[in-house]
């Protein structure tokens, strides 16, 4: 084992700080820098170093895609369709392409082909020009003509199961798999409209069944949730005869290049993407999308630059969403506790799209050694859905966490207790322990109900989810004669923070302040940088910043050795000086050892090793660490049994990230997990009308979000979780922090009312019908 | 067909800036113009861009623009102030905040045309003497920002209640912010960067 030539030996912090850390000792590649001390004994890490560019957002200085406007740049406009299946006949673009100030017009449904020719949901494009203003293109829109065969179509995914049912794709024609959010295998069998079934088993659940004490059963309903990003999908393409630029509102302006350099034949040194300010993306900023497509192609049609920017209303029909799904799921346990068998069988429908999984959370948050889950996936005439904010487990832990506090309740455990026993995570563990002290757990449990209309309940609910790393993840760093320093990388920074964590992870090197490096990122001219989601980014790229910096800093000790007097490897930097270790007054200003540079720069790249241990699992270009990401929220609700209104008064979040790299932007994207977490159990829905196939809340009013006055009391708590797995130890939180709030919420309400809610949004006619005090039928409708 | 280009010529309805209980909370409609001279000024304009002149953050700007074009897309486009935003482009989410003679309205529910000579104030001419307003510095000391798309309006709402009442209650933040959307959920550090605003105001 030792072998291995290009490794060494070293000892890093491992454990939950004020937990038992300790120290573990791990071969690293002798590339990497030297182990990373606890928060405590740094100086930038770990600390809360404001946004760096927060001056930028506050003074609206920051440029987002739709602020760009080029020389000679046009407008785009597309075409949708406003009947939810038809068979498009012709497209004339006549009339449109003489109309004033209109420069080029595509054709996206070509009668005759045999997969475009079909319109398969309301929204979905048919054509698209460019003009050279908004207004000339909406008008020019007006003037497309279309003929279409309107098709028999289904928008309700239990419709769409029936034999009678119209089929959304042939089978030859339909989507074949789906890489991203939660996956959907290539090659299942399609029926009608359902698709699969995916089965995964361990063990023998039926054994297990056999053998179990007490059963729990239940049937979960989750609905479609639009992602909601302030800014709209955005892009501007820039054609040129020598190559391609494009500014686009991205979570991966590595994979955009990739896309655009495969569908439009060109090299990657051909296709350069940026992005600077953006607005928001929760996993629907993940992809070119068929939006970017088009204004890349009206682009090289007029040889002019064009902007492409979505309206609201086109958000919220075609820009993705998280799936509906309908879950049925069996837990049987012993009377301690043990769980003997899971049974999960769901099904979900992505629209025309794939991908409406339930995610892990019934497969590997809890030890059982029988499981069995099957789930088909269902093709309804509505526009496509794509990753959310946690795909797969936001409906997973809403099924999963109250069928085990259901199961706590009928083996008289505390549902804490029960957790104790069947939850193999140490970290949980110390979440559900430092969690209950804080919120007062027990003593608010014994409560007994108050009388009057008003009850009062709390609930909890565990998060689980990988600690995804991207290997193809790099980073430059550069030092200049007069003691700047730059960061570059393709990353991108779509509100998180990122920019501002990897000023600090360098700093940290160079024994400088955040704010003395300049951080470049979100443009494809830098070496590529992960993607923004899947909670990865801080995972996958402030390691290879701080190796670069630590080589930089190697090359920079060179110079500074013979000025001091003493062994390069004697130096340290700190406090904007290099000095000596064990000498700290021979030392010099960081900036005149620069100035004696022999070079104008020096430069380093790194990009991401494996992590130190090993990973958990590894499939092309990601991976997932050994440890999964934990998290445990316990809510505080009211629920009015006249009205029907759940309110949130408090919600406790504590999670974990590795280390914590900037504990206030941590607690700012806890509170967006939370809200958005919130906002999905009690109030978000997407309505589509049977009758014609229009989302009927293609908006921001009648699709309601969470919003000031919603927000419960948020408590954030993130633990110190050292996991000697990297240059920086650090993880993600995104995803995390939004799995266990509706859950959390629903037992909560469970707690105060004795009324389990399986159905999401959670709206005062659901709790009212529940309650039994309003007649089914009008409370689904 | 109907358009907004079509229909305004012809009603004789006010076009209100803001629907009640909308975006803005109930302080934030501008003053209705009198509504006579704003007639005449469409009577004599459009439909193809006309000249128009609009004070924005303390200067007068000539720009061209159709009489169709909302004071928000005025502002992005003609007079290149970027910094307002638009999220919904109908009054819902307030992201296109800016003030008209010191008072918070969304600027995507006013035609530019129908400003008149009020004073706009917007994102950009927040900062004084190359100083931030007290409500922008506590933006970035509490981390009220995430993707920063909602924040220009956020902080423009929060500056003015700052101004009207330098020591607002917790309810009186809330008030100023419920039309605001975040689904960022910045919701809870603005509150906080405002109280704290408050205070150092005070201090
Ligand atoms: S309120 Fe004006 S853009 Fe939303
Ligand atoms: S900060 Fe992103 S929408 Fe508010």
């Amino acid at each position: 084992m030792t072998g291995d030539p290009g490794k060494r030996g070293e000892r890093l912090p491992f454990g939950i700080m004020g937990a038992g850390l300790a120290t573990i000792e791990r071969r690293i590649p002798n590339e990497e820098p030297p182990p990373l001390p606890p928060n405590p004994d740094l100086r930038v890490i770990g600390r809360n170093v404001p946004r760096q560019n927060g001056r930028e957002k506050v003074t609206g200085a920051i440029r987002y895609t739709g602020d760009i406007a080029l020389q000679g740049m046009l407008h785009a406009r597309i075409l949708r369709s406003t009947v939810p299946s038809a068979r498009v006949l012709n497209v004339d673009l006549e009339a449109a392409l003489c109309h004033l100030g209109v420069r080029a017009a595509i054709t996206l449904a070509h009668p005759g082909n045999r997969v475009t020719e079909y319109v398969r949901y309301v929204g979905m494009p048919i054509a698209a020009l460019a003009a050279v203003s908004p207004e000339a293109a909406a008008e020019a829109l007006a003037l497309i003509r279309i003929d279409m065969q309107k098709l028999p179509f289904v928008t309700d995914m239990d419709g769409a199961q029936t034999a009678s049912a119209p089929h959304v794709f042939a089978p030859d024609v339909a989507p074949n798999g789906h890489p991203s959010g939660f996956p959907a295998p290539a090659d299942l069998p399609l029926r009608g409209n359902v698709r699969g079934p995916t089965v995964e088993r361990r063990g023998d659940v039926g054994y297990g069944f056999s053998t179990a004490d007490v059963i729990v059963e239940g049937k979960y309903r989750t609905h479609v949730q639009t992602h909601c990003c302030m800014e709209t999908h955005g892009i501007v393409a820039d054609w040129r005869d020598d190559g391609l630029t494009v500014y686009i509102s991205t979570q991966f302006t590595a994979g955009i290049r990739r896309e655009l350099a495969d569908a439009f034949g060109l090299r990657l040194a051909q296709v350069r993407v940026i992005v600077d300010g953006m607005g928001g993306g929760f996993g629907s900023k993940s992809t070119l999308g068929r939006y970017g497509w088009i204004a890349v192609a009206l682009s090289r049609e007029a040889h002019a630059p064009v902007r492409l920017i979505l309206s609201r209303a086109e958000e919220q029909v075609d820009s993705g969403n998280r799936p509906e799904t309908s879950q049925q799921l069996k837990i049987g346990a012993r009377r301690d506790g043990t769980l003997t068998a899971i049974a999960l069988s769901s099904c979900g429908s992505a629209g025309v799209g794939l991908g409406a999984g339930v995610g892990d959370m019934a497969s590997s948050l809890y030890t059982c050694p029988n499981f069995e889950s099957t789930h088909t996936d269902v093709f309804v005439n509505a526009g496509p859905g794509c990753a959310m904010r946690a795909p797969g487990n936001v409906p997973g832990a809403f099924s999963l966490e109250q069928s085990i506090d259901e199961l706590a309740e009928q083996l008289g455990f505390d549902p804490l207790a029960l957790r104790d026993r069947i939850d193999p995570s140490p970290v949980r563990r110390e979440e559900r322990r430092i969690g209950a002290l804080r919120f007062d757990w027990h003593r608010k449990r014994r409560r007994t109900g108050a009388p009057g209309p008003i009850k009062r309940g709390v609930g909890v609910a565990q998060s689980h989810w990988g600690a995804y790393v991207q290997l193809d993840s790099a980073c430059e760093v550069r030092l200049m004669r007069d003691g700047s320093v730059e960061v570059l990388s393709g990353v991108q920074d779509i509100g998180t923070g990122i920019t501002t964590v990897l000023a600090q992870t360098v700093a940290e090197v160079f024994g400088l302040e955040a704010r003395d490096i300049v951080v470049r990122i979100g443009d494809t001219d830098f070496p590529a940088g992960p993607p923004s989601y899947g909670s990865r980014t801080t995972a996958s790229i402030t390691p290879p910043a701080r190796t670069a910096a630590w080589h930089v800093l190697q090359a920079l000790f060179r110079a500074a050795g013979p000025l001091l007097g003493t062994m390069p490897a004697k130096l340290v930097a700190r406090d904007g000086f290099i000095m000596a270790g064990h000498d700290p007054a021979k030392r010099l200003r960081f900036s005149d050892v620069c100035a004696d540079l022999r070079t104008d720069s020096i430069s380093a790249i790194a990009s991401r090793q494996d992590d130190y241990g090993g990973f958990g699992r590894q499939y092309g270009n990601a991976a997932t660490a050994q440890r999964d990401l934990g998290g445990v929220q316990f809510a505080e609700v009211t629920v009015d049994t006249e009205t029907g209104v759940i309110f949130v008064e408090r919600v406790l979040a504590v999670h974990d990230c590795g280390r914590p790299m900037n504990p206030l932007q941590i607690e700012s994207q806890v509170h967006g997990g939370v809200l958005m977490g919130l906002s999905f159990a009690l109030f978000e829905h997407r309505v589509l009308d049977p009758r014609t196939g229009h989302v009927l809340n293609p908006n921001l009013e009648a699709y309601k979000f969470a919003g000031a006055r919603d927000a419960p009391a948020i408590e954030v708590i993130v633990l110190q979780n050292y996991q000697a797995s990297s240059a920086t130890d650090a993880y993600g939180i995104a995803e995390p922090s939004i799995i266990p709030t509706a859950p959390a919420i629903a037992n909560a309400v469970y707690n105060a009312t004795g009324v389990r809610l399986r159905t999401t949004p959670m709206t005062p006619a659901v709790v009212l019908s529940a309650l039994g005090r309003r007649p089914k039928a009008e409370a689904s409708s | 067909m109907i358009s907004r280009r079509t229909f305004i010529p012809r009603s004789d309805l006010p076009v209100a800036a803001a629907r009640p209980g909308s975006g803005a909370a109930g302080d934030r409609s501008p003053k209705e113009p009198e509504t006579a001279t704003r007639r005449d000024v469409i009577a004599a304009q459009g439909p193809d861009a006309v000249a128009m002149t609009l004070t924005v953050n303390g200067i007068a700007r000539m720009f061209e623009a159709e009489p169709r074009v909302t004071l928000a897309e005025a502002l992005r486009g003609a007079l290149a102030l970027t910094g307002t935003k638009i999220a919904c482009n109908r009054g819902t989410c307030s992201s296109c905040t800016v003030w008209l003679d010191g008072t918070p309205i969304v600027s995507c529910m006013i035609l530019a045309v129908d400003v008149g000579n009020r004073a706009v104030t917007t994102i950009e001419g927040l900062i004084r003497d190359g100083n931030l307003h007290p409500a922008q510095a506590a933006f970035i000391g509490h981390d009220a920002i995430q993707c920063g798309f909602c924040t220009p309006g956020m902080v423009m709402s929060c500056a003015a209640l700052l101004d009207r009442d330098p020591r607002p209650t917790r309810d009186a933040v809330l008030a100023a912010i419920s039309g605001h959307l975040c689904r960022c959920g910045t919701y809870p550090h603005v509150v906080a960067a405002t109280l704290a605003a408050s205070e150092e105001a005070k201090s």
